[in-house]
């Protein structure tokens, strides 16, 4: 079943030489799965991430031909009944948890906050609420942390608490936007098993935005590789090292491994021609 | 001779009931030539240590020796000359209104070169950069390319023993794999000996000969890397970390 249907997303900012395009033509689909979007930092891949939620300003600019949830365009939705949107039905989990939660606020207000916008329920069953959510992405003492300020937290704690927040409100869509490139390699496991279990128990759609090709291969079950604002391949993410893409063999055999040593790592030759090809279609 | 040792160094923060322990009782040595990696999470002291060799920190105890030199509690300019530092992130760590000209100018002028212009065209071109990049600003480089600035800043006191504080964990995996070519480049034909701090196992294991691995403040296991790549790390945490990166 597909729940979010993206068609032909461009995203531009003008600028003085003209419009830079940042997201060219982007075509795929979403179903109760989860998609990872792999690719170097300015490929795109957040921006696309960002658009479907709409969260970019002017001057950029976001043109598709349909961005469908569940049968509505969101392109044509107006900024009040987005704002219903964004939490609600997609929520977004961004890359550092230090940026992303409010200084100022302790950790059990701004995740009743998040709760009550999109619930209108007494503030005890909120918190209740909140302790629930807080033991499931498994933080151990959930009624300290409520009473914490952010900069009490470590790295993993902050993300698993972005992580409670994004999905109080119960979404149908996650979008991770490199959740675990903060942290050490230890919690990330820790972090992406949580996330895991808790989009499969609830049956919901995940967009992985990641530039880490082995952690998107384990944890994903199809992947989009973008270059230069465009789809290069798509694949199964078990069949990622069959991947066939120039770009996206490269990329892998960058990679040092542990197991098999090797003197000099190669180093991705690029062809301007992956930017000209068109972009190879996500959807199913 | 040993490059540089370390014996039982301690660095703390704070005073009474603030005192945090960041490094206990670290001890290892490096043979001139030799790179060594240091692994462990966030937080276990594995950037304290760099930082302690290079007199960053204020309150450390215990020996560390470099080149056979102890070290006082103050550097003289001449261990500058010895040991130089690549830093974590290439954004941060160049001045956002000096050039690359700028940069690498005053560093060789404050490390008593005067052949200053045809030093900074050589420093430019033993990373890869070449004299294009010369009169760049940092916002007009790519994350590689500071990077490359920054090792080409601190070669330029013709050092022995360069300190790596997780060099490409900010760039991307293709960037990474520049850096790491050039890094293993420069070592040949330096004989630079490295220090490399990382939370990538995979990247220390290719990088390095031996490695020592950090959890709160302590060094749990030093080993080599064929060891690590047969599995066979003893302590526990070590085992752990392993399986996290394979």
């Amino acid at each position: 079943m597909t729940l979010l249907d993206v068609e032909n997303l461009w995203v531009k900012f003008p600028s003085r030489h003209g419009a830079f395009d940042a997201v060219r033509g982007v075509s795929f689909t979403l179903g109760r799965e989860r998609l990872g979007i792999v690719g170097e930092s300015g490929s795109g891949k957040s921006m696309t991430g960002r658009a479907i939620l709409r969260l970019i300003r002017p001057p950029g600019i976001v043109e598709a031909d349909q961005i469908s949830l569940e049968g509505r365009d969101l392109m044509k939705l107006s900024e009040r009944d987005m704002r219903e949107v964004r939490g609600q039905q997609i929520s977004m989990v961004m890359q550092d948890p230090k940026f992303s939660l409010n200084p100022v606020m302790t950790i059990g207000d701004q995740i009743i906050e998040a709760y009550r916008l999109h619930n209108s329920t007494s503030k005890s069953k909120a918190y209740a609420k909140s302790i629930e959510m807080l033991e499931a992405v498994s933080i151990r003492g959930p009624e300290r942390v409520m009473r914490a300020y952010p900069h009490e937290m470590s790295g993993g704690m902050g993300q698993r608490i972005m992580i409670a927040m994004m999905l109080i409100p119960n979404p149908q869509i996650l979008i991770a936007d490199e959740p675990t490139s903060a942290l050490d390699v230890s919690v990330q496991r820790q972090v992406l098993s949580i996330m895991d279990k808790l989009v499969t128990d609830r049956g919901m759609g995940l967009i992985f935005i990641s530039h880490d090709l082995n952690l998107v291969a384990d944890f994903c079950d199809r992947v989009l590789i973008m270059y230069a604002g465009r789809i290069v391949e798509v694949c199964d993410a078990d069949k990622l090292h069959e991947a066939t893409h120039p770009y996206t063999r490269g990329l892998l055999n960058s990679l040092p491994r542990l197991d098999a040593p090797i003197d000099r790592l190669e180093v991705l030759k690029r062809d301007p021609a992956w930017s000209q090809t068109p972009s190879v279609s996500g959807r199913i | 001779m040993t490059m540089l040792s370390v014996e039982n160094l301690n660095v703390w923060f704070g005073e009474g009931c603030d005192r945090v322990d960041a490094v206990i009782g670290a001890t290892f040595a490096v043979e001139p030539g030799d790179s060594f990696g240091l692994v462990g999470e966030s937080g276990s002291g594995k950037s304290t240590i760099l930082r302690a060799v290079l007199g960053l920190v204020p309150d450390w105890s215990g020996k560390i020796t470099v080149a056979d030199k102890v070290l006082g509690k103050t550097r003289e300019k001449s261990f500058y000359k010895t040991v130089q530092m690549v830093f974590q992130d290439p954004y941060a760590s160049l001045h956002p209104r000096h050039s690359v000209d700028q940069v690498l100018g005053e560093t060789l002028y404050l490390h008593g070169f005067r052949d200053i212009d045809t030093r900074v065209v050589k420093l430019l071109d033993d990373v890869g950069l070449g004299g294009k990049f010369r009169f760049r600003y940092p916002h007009q480089l790519s994350g590689g390319q500071r990077q490359r600035v920054a090792i080409a800043r601190a070669l330029a006191a013709e050092p022995e023993i360069l300190l790596l504080d997780e060099p490409t964990s900010a760039l991307d995996v293709s960037v990474q794999a520049e850096i790491l070519n050039l890094l293993a480049d420069l070592r040949t034909e330096h004989g630079l000996t490295y220090v490399m701090v990382s939370h990538d196992l995979s990247v220390v294991g290719h990088m390095c000969d031996r490695l020592a691995v950090m959890k709160d403040g302590e060094i749990v296991e030093v080993m080599n890397v064929d060891a690590l790549r047969q599995s066979k790390a003893k302590h526990p945490y070590s085992q752990d970390l392993l399986r996290a990166s394979v």
